[in-house]
């Protein structure tokens, strides 16, 4: 039953490596992140039942609450860049270079 | 919420099958956030995926992240993540063709090494039953976790209030629009005011307010000039150009029909005082006494009292 959990999380980490590599929205690109941080937590708070520990609970607490600094962050870079090319396609980046 | 499992039917616990339900609910929201072609729909399925997940954690003893995640992620990231699409046109839709060739089957051949590589690698680690927290929170739940938090790892929790701050600091920095030039006070208006009253003559006092009458007296009615025409400045360019102005022939209309009334017989008089007040048809049937102080009326200056009279009668009506 444990490793069940593995296995979720390893689908849901790797639908979420999917949808980064070939999704070109940077909104959607960023969900795919999360997905994988969530997919990372699953085995977090699973491992902490299974080995009756509490720090794997702490230590997802911890990585949610990173995420939603770097949500903030990506968002507000997303709006940035939006303004300025009227796009949120990943595609368009390469014009940052000039 | 006992790892013992509670036999439900043989071999069947309550685990295993909130497990299978919330299972299939993520691995659907997840397929749906990455193969949506409009954001929004991506936003809603990873939050099919953040609840089931949520579920989860209830279910493996973790009723605080259980919270945290249904707070903090289905509430507060995903809503932010449903701002900035309204921000950035909910109708955008994404095209799915791609433009680097074989990227695509690249990516689903890495992406099922990458899950076959971790499926082998991790799906018979576990050997042992699953240990259960009992003796872990043996305090109480909340005492232990509050105890590993704010002892063993304060620093780190420390430094999470740093990064937050950081974060908040940075969006609004980013989040601020650039002024291209000096915004304009007191000064610079009036300057600029008596820059076009030398120039072009403009009038230096303010605008003329709008129109008060005794039927009307909203922004959108127009002052009128002594020849009855509407004064253009008195109504804001906006209301203007949508046509939401009244027109200047409803504001003048009640008065020339009791012009028009006076002007007739002696018992018209108090049929026009008792009367409702007069349609726009009665008027455009005597287009010479439209505007009331026309010189063509003669009965506009010579009865000045009588005329406010029956135009403030059906307000009271």
């Amino acid at each position: 039953m444990p490793d069940l959990y593995l296995v979720l999380a390893s689908t849901l980490f790797v639908i979420g490596l999917t949808g980064f590599l070939i999704r070109r929205n940077a909104l959607i690109v960023f969900m795919s992140t999360e997905l994988m941080l969530n997919a990372a937590n699953l085995v977090f708070v699973s491992m902490s039942h299974v080995h009756g520990v509490l720090d794997g609970q702490v230590a997802a607490f911890f990585v949610m609450v990173v995420a939603a600094a770097e949500v903030v962050i990506g968002l507000s870079l997303i709006v940035t860049i939006f303004r300025a090319r009227r796009s949120t396609s990943v595609d368009n980046e390469i014009l940052l270079k000039g | 919420m006992t790892p013992a499992p509670i036999a439900l039917a043989p071999l069947v616990s309550g685990a295993d099958i909130t497990f299978w339900i919330c299972a299939v609910l993520a691995v659907a929201g997840a397929v749906g956030v990455i193969a949506s072609s409009r954001p929004v729909y991506s936003a809603l399925s990873l939050a099919v995926t953040m609840l089931s997940l949520a579920a989860l954690y209830a279910s493996l003893e973790a009723g605080f992240l259980f919270a945290v995640q249904i707070i903090v992620y289905t509430g507060a990231i995903l809503m932010l993540f449903l701002f900035v699409i309204m921000l950035v046109g909910v109708s955008s839709r994404d095209h799915l063709i791609e433009t680097l060739r074989g990227h695509r089957a690249a990516a689903f051949t890495a992406a099922a090494a990458l899950l076959a590589l971790l499926v082998l690698a991790t799906g018979q680690a576990v050997t042992s039953p699953p240990a259960g927290l009992e003796a872990a929170t043996a305090d109480g739940y909340v005492e232990s976790l509050a105890q590993l938090i704010f002892q063993r790892y304060v620093i780190a929790f420390e430094a999470t209030a740093g990064l937050l701050i950081t974060a908040a600091v940075a969006a609004m920095v980013l989040a601020h629009p650039r002024r291209l030039r000096p915004k304009p006070g007191q000064a610079e208006r009036l300057g600029d005011r008596l820059a076009a009253y030398a120039s072009q003559g403009r009038h230096l006092g303010p605008l003329p307010s709008s129109g008060v009458t005794a039927r009307h007296n909203s922004i959108a009615t127009p002052a009128l000039l002594p020849d009855g025409t509407v004064a253009p400045e008195s109504v804001s360019a906006t209301l203007a150009a949508r046509v939401a102005i009244a027109p200047a022939a409803e504001l003048t209309a009640p008065l020339a029909a009791t012009s028009a009334a006076l002007d007739g017989t002696g018992p018209g008089v108090t049929a026009a005082l008792a009367a409702p007040p007069p349609a726009l048809p009665a008027s455009s049937a005597s287009p010479d006494l439209a505007s009331p102080a026309s010189p063509a009326s003669p009965a506009s200056p010579a009865s000045p009292a009588a005329a406010p009279a029956p135009e403030e009668g059906p307000t009271h009506a």
